[in-house]
């Protein structure tokens, strides 16, 4: 606990006297947003792994600039759903309006700072929310676990900010740990950003020690934003929240001009106007202004109904007199990896359409579309960001819509040239072409795996097995690596986190970003039960390891599968090319010996119940397939899952 | 279950077109063997929670006055009664005098029909020439031995104290008392038996001369002795494959000595000899199940009495019902039934009583060889020979 542990009352002046360097102040002549001189304004991010301390240096600055109080403290303020809270993970970013006057080395304070700290989602799947996020900021805090030094994924967002031209704070955080060692880490940090050690601050976010220099250091590097005053007004969403009350909340960065209370505005990619409802910043609840002008970070309000009419990225300004040129970098998000999503029990295939429905209207990257399997019956194909994106909209469709689903292996999108010149984008295994292929293009990323150097051998055989091509390797300090690779993103989506993890103790951090496609030599591997086609279990494999995913996947099958009253062949096959088979013997004997007066309502009672258990059978052609079967045999894919979303 | 053991008046309407049977329990054996989940005891005394005394040796004045508690149910039910079947337990450690004393109940309450077909179950070490006579004085004229095998070992695994050869003998004796029909009990797919030792059984019941053969699988129930065993590893579970085996050995052997099947576990060498009281239970025909734990049917209404002795004394000496609960069928109920019980007969059950997602399944049972192609022309599904050991599961789809 930090030194507010003992604290029973909030007054500020009282407590200062108490408690040392870790004062809650409450800066006087605080500027009141669109009245802020943009000189007075620093934005800013924290790029952190997780589990380095960003949530709890986060409420630290919360508390410390007397943005919340004491008694409303709870621990990570600032992340809201409950998923999030339990993995520790970020997902949704935030803006905070922190006043901070900068204590100077003579003593005495300087004027009143208006700092924005702008949560960046810390996962692998959201880069281009990360990106946007960055390009609301002007510099970066750089936060390290003084025990772990940095992760992966911390420095593919530190590369990213770079290229952003964002100044670097870099921090050490956790000092207080045993096992903390600030020296090695430090010199770690100084290299990858090219300063000087002396140059790294040291803090605890978990005692406030080094909070208020930090906040310091914020203020004195970090340049204010520039713009231009009197022009039309031109805001850059970086985030887009909806809220059940509300309606749409967009958090945005005001470039250029100012964007008054009850204006009509403008979504330049669309061309939408709304009716601002309501404007303001959040400190850290959401308190309405006059309006938000250039260099500010708020909220607005239109009414809009969903995040898709409010996109990340998108630029926002007055539909009278409003700008022509819209900020640059907007992109759509687009979806990386599907899965089949199915109920369990058929009928619960209304609620799942209105589970997503729900779902995406805070999520503008999430994509379906209705699906029918053969095996599976109804369901939705949905795309996602990636892995995490996946298993956090499955895990939210589980817990908070009650829903028992079957999700298929996810898959990648390929793109299917045919030798008559015809091309197809397959995002379902199942729909991948027959007849004569002339090439197939899937998607590769640029995967930067960071571990200690004793692994480097186990990662290189994992990223060869993997089809992976070796961009290049450097060493972050003596016994720690940075491996770069080209993959295919097929191959990260199945179970490569968790082959990293186990090949690495747990050490080693990947982080991936896609760099386009390439040509493969791929095939569509199909499961036939007694003959069947099973369209949930297709695959599309490179060529070299269709065989083995044939024999692993036939013979689990064997395995899950019932006796019938027929014998069931089960083959994996390549077109009409069987690969691999096995066989379900056909059931010999179900008939029990005795039925006399006594047996009979028992024997009622077990043909009722045996009538129930056929219920929960999939019917594959004629063979009676039961769901567990299915669910053992995709989730294989997944195993671990907790594992690889705290990646 | 009403206190009385009243009848709702649907239960009686069209009685007279049907037959009625008695079934009596006697829940007395001298030791339990490993396999059986019947309920039986092998205390000879059991008191009730009343205090009420239920012994060997008092019991069969308790059946017959649960047969006259039957006769004031049944009113004015003309009916006489066709079979009677004396199970158990063991009835045979009852004295020969308590078995008639039971069945003499029956006849001056009800009355035996003409021919009227009076089983005992009897235990082969338990009986001897005497008492054979004895059951054959009081009325029965039908015998059933629980031979279960003629190997030592098998009998061994499945606590049986007859010595091999001694059913054998057992049936020469009835035949000399004057049984009319005897019966064998053979069991089948004990761990450890195997198929020479299974032909070998079979050979020497049909070496003995019976008319009837039930030949079962033995079925390891949950919370037998055997059951325990099996799960800590001392005997081996036999597979089902095995279990098929044997029924196809069964058949092959009863058929060439010139037994016919007639229900999936019963051969016999004529229409006459079939057992007609299970015939009842199979038909859905009218029994009135006397005994702890014993169950009843009279239209569409089945109930069971109380499982212990001493609950079961104790009702009766109260004027009570011994039943613990009760259901009446519904429509469907007994459509179900219908076609889980007549499927297993040769005479099959008919298509008619069929929906049509049964009737495709029907259809689909009969193109895999699992129905007769003959009868299923006439109306009749009738399970072939790979179908009777895959009856369940037939059962399964055509209740649809």
């Amino acid at each position: 606990m930090g030194p507010w542990t003992g604290l029973t009352h909030t007054d500020n002046t009282e407590s200062r006297l108490d408690t040392g360097p870790c004062v809650p102040a409450t800066p006087t002549n605080v500027p009141e947003p669109s009245r802020t001189d943009p000189a007075l304004i620093r934005n800013f991010c924290i790029i952190a792994h997780i589990d380095h301390g960003k949530s709890t240096l986060a409420d630290r600055m919360l508390q410390l600039t007397g943005v919340v109080e004491q008694r409303q403290m709870r621990a990570q303020y600032l992340d809201r759903m409950d998923i999030e809270r339990e993995r520790g993970i970020t997902i949704k970013s935030q803006a905070v309006r922190l006043p901070w006057a900068p204590t100077k080395d003579e003593g005495g304070e300087s004027a009143t700072h208006i700092l924005n700290m702008i949560d960046t989602p810390g996962h692998v799947d959201f880069t281009y929310e990360v990106s946007r996020s960055l390009a609301a900021c002007e510099g970066c805090i750089l936060l390290v676990d003084a025990a772990q030094g940095i992760e992966a994924q911390t420095l593919a967002n530190l590369y990213l900010a770079m290229e952003h031209d964002l100044t670097i704070i870099p921090v050490l955080n956790k000092i207080d740990l045993p096992a903390a060692q600030p020296e090695k880490y430090a010199a770690e940090l100084a290299h990858l950003i090219g300063c000087d050690p002396s140059d790294v601050l040291k803090v605890s976010a978990k005692t406030g020690e080094g909070v208020a220099e930090l906040l310091n250091r914020v203020v004195e590097l970090v340049p204010a934003p520039v713009g231009v005053h009197d022009a039309p007004a031109r805001a850059m969403i970086f985030d887009s929240v909806y809220d059940a009350y509300r309606g749409v909340v967009t958090y945005v960065k005001v470039v250029d001009g100012t964007l008054g209370r009850r204006e009509r505005i403008k979504m330049m990619s669309t061309g939408a106007a709304h009716e601002l409802l309501e404007i303001g910043t959040n400190s850290p609840e959401m308190t309405p202004a006059d309006g938000l002008s250039v260099g500010e970070v708020g909220y607005l309000i239109t009414g809009v109904k969903d995040v898709r009419q409010s996109k990340v990225g998108d630029t926002i300004t007055q539909v009278s007199g409003g700008a022509q040129e819209p900020l640059g970098g907007y992109k759509d998000p687009k979806p990386m990896v599907f899965s089949g999503l199915y109920p369990l029990d058929g009928s619960d295939y209304p609620e799942l359409r209105e589970a997503l429905d729900k779902l995406q209207l805070n999520d503008a990257a999430l994509v379906y579309e209705p699906e029918t399997s053969a095996a599976l019956g109804f369901g939705f194909r949905v795309g996602f960001l990636g892995l995490l994106h996946l298993e956090v909209i499955r895990e939210r469709l589980e817990r908070e819509f009650n829903l028992d689903l079957i999700a298929t292996a996810p898959n990648v999108v390929y793109r299917v040239e045919m030798e008559d010149g015809t091309e197809h984008t397959v995002t379902n295994p199942s729909e991948f072409p027959v007849g004569k292929i002339d090439t197939v293009h899937e998607p590769v990323v640029r995967g930067t795996i960071l571990a200690p150097s004793e692994f480097i051998g186990a990662i290189m055989e994992l990223c060869q097995n993997r089809r992976g091509v070796l961009l290049g390797m450097d060493y972050l300090s003596e016994d720690r690596v940075e491996i770069r690779y080209t993959l295919p993103l097929a191959e990260v989506v199945f179970d490569f986190f968790d082959q990293l993890k186990s090949k690495t103790r747990g050490y080693a951090s990947l982080d991936y970003e896609p760099t386009g496609e390439q040509t493969s030599e791929l095939v569509k591997v199909d499961i036939l039960l007694h003959g069947d086609k099973v369209d949930a279990f297709s695959a599309i494999t490179h060529k070299d390891k269709a065989y083995a995913y044939g024999v692993r996947l036939v013979a689990k099958l064997r395995e899950l599968i019932p006796r019938q009253n027929f014998e069931v062949p089960i083959q994996a096959a390549i077109g009409s090319r069987v690969i691999a088979r096995e066989t379900v013997r056909a059931i010999r004997k179900d008939v029990l010996a005795k039925c006399y007066g006594g047996d009979i309502s028992r024997k009622r009672k077990l043909l009722e119940k045996q009538k129930e258990g056929k219920k929960r059978m999939k019917m594959v052609g004629s063979v009676e397939v039961p769901q567990e079967a299915f669910i053992a045999v995709l989730s294989s894919d997944s195993d671990g899952k907790d594992s690889k979303a705290k990646k | 279950m009403p206190e009385d053991g009243a009848l709702p008046a649907t239960a009686l309407a069209g009685a007279e077109r049907r037959p009625l049977g008695f079934y009596l329990h006697v829940p007395y054996c001298a030791t339990r063997c490993g396999y059986c989940d019947f309920n039986t005891y092998t205390a000879s005394e059991l008191r009730g929670s009343g205090g009420v005394l239920a012994s060997r040796d008092n019991y069969a004045e308790q059946v017959v006055e649960e047969i006259r508690l039957a006769r004031k149910v049944l009113g004015d039910d003309p009916r006489a009664v066709e079979t009677v079947f004396v199970g158990g337990g063991t009835p045979t450690l009852l004295a020969a005098a308590d078995l008639g004393r039971m069945l003499g109940a029956i006849r001056d309450e009800f009355g035996l029909a003409e021919g009227a077909e009076v089983t005992t179950e009897a235990n082969p070490e338990s009986v001897d020439p005497r008492y054979l006579a004895e059951l054959r004085e009081a009325g029965f004229n039908r015998i059933s031995f629980g031979m279960q095998s003629a190997r030592q070992h098998v009998l061994k695994v499945l606590d049986r104290t007859h010595t091999p050869g001694r059913p054998e003998t057992c049936v020469a004796e009835a035949r000399a008392a004057g049984f009319g029909h005897v019966n064998l009990d053979l069991i089948y797919g004990t761990p450890g038996e195997s198929d020479a030792d299974w032909r070998a059984s079979l050979e020497a019941a049909l070496g003995a001369g019976p008319d009837h053969v039930s030949a079962y699988a033995l079925i390891v129930e949950e919370g037998t002795q055997l059951a325990r065993r099996i799960r800590r590893g001392e005997i081996p579970m036999t597979d089902d494959d095995v279990h098929a085996d044997r029924y196809l050995i069964a058949d092959e052997t009863l058929t060439a000595a010139g037994f016919a099947w007639y229900e999936v576990s019963n051969w016999a060498t004529s229409p006459a000899g079939r057992c007609r009281h299970n015939e009842l239970y199979w038909r859905g025909a009218d029994w009135w199940g006397a005994g702890p734990g014993a169950h009843s049917h009279v239209g569409g209404v089945r109930w069971w009495n109380v499982k212990h002795p001493g609950a079961y004394a104790q009702a009766l000496g109260e004027g009570r019902s011994p039943g613990a609960g009760r259901e009446l069928l519904s429509a469907e109920e007994r459509r179900v039934e219908r076609i889980l019980l007549e499927l297993r007969l040769a005479e099959g059950c008919l298509l008619e009583l069929l929906r049509p997602a049964g009737a495709a399944a029907a259809a689909r049972a009969l193109a895999d060889g699992l129905l007769e192609p003959e009868p299923y022309g006439r109306g009749q599904a009738v399970l072939t020979l790979r179908g009777r050991l895959l009856a369940d599961a037939v059962v399964r789809d055509l209740v649809d």
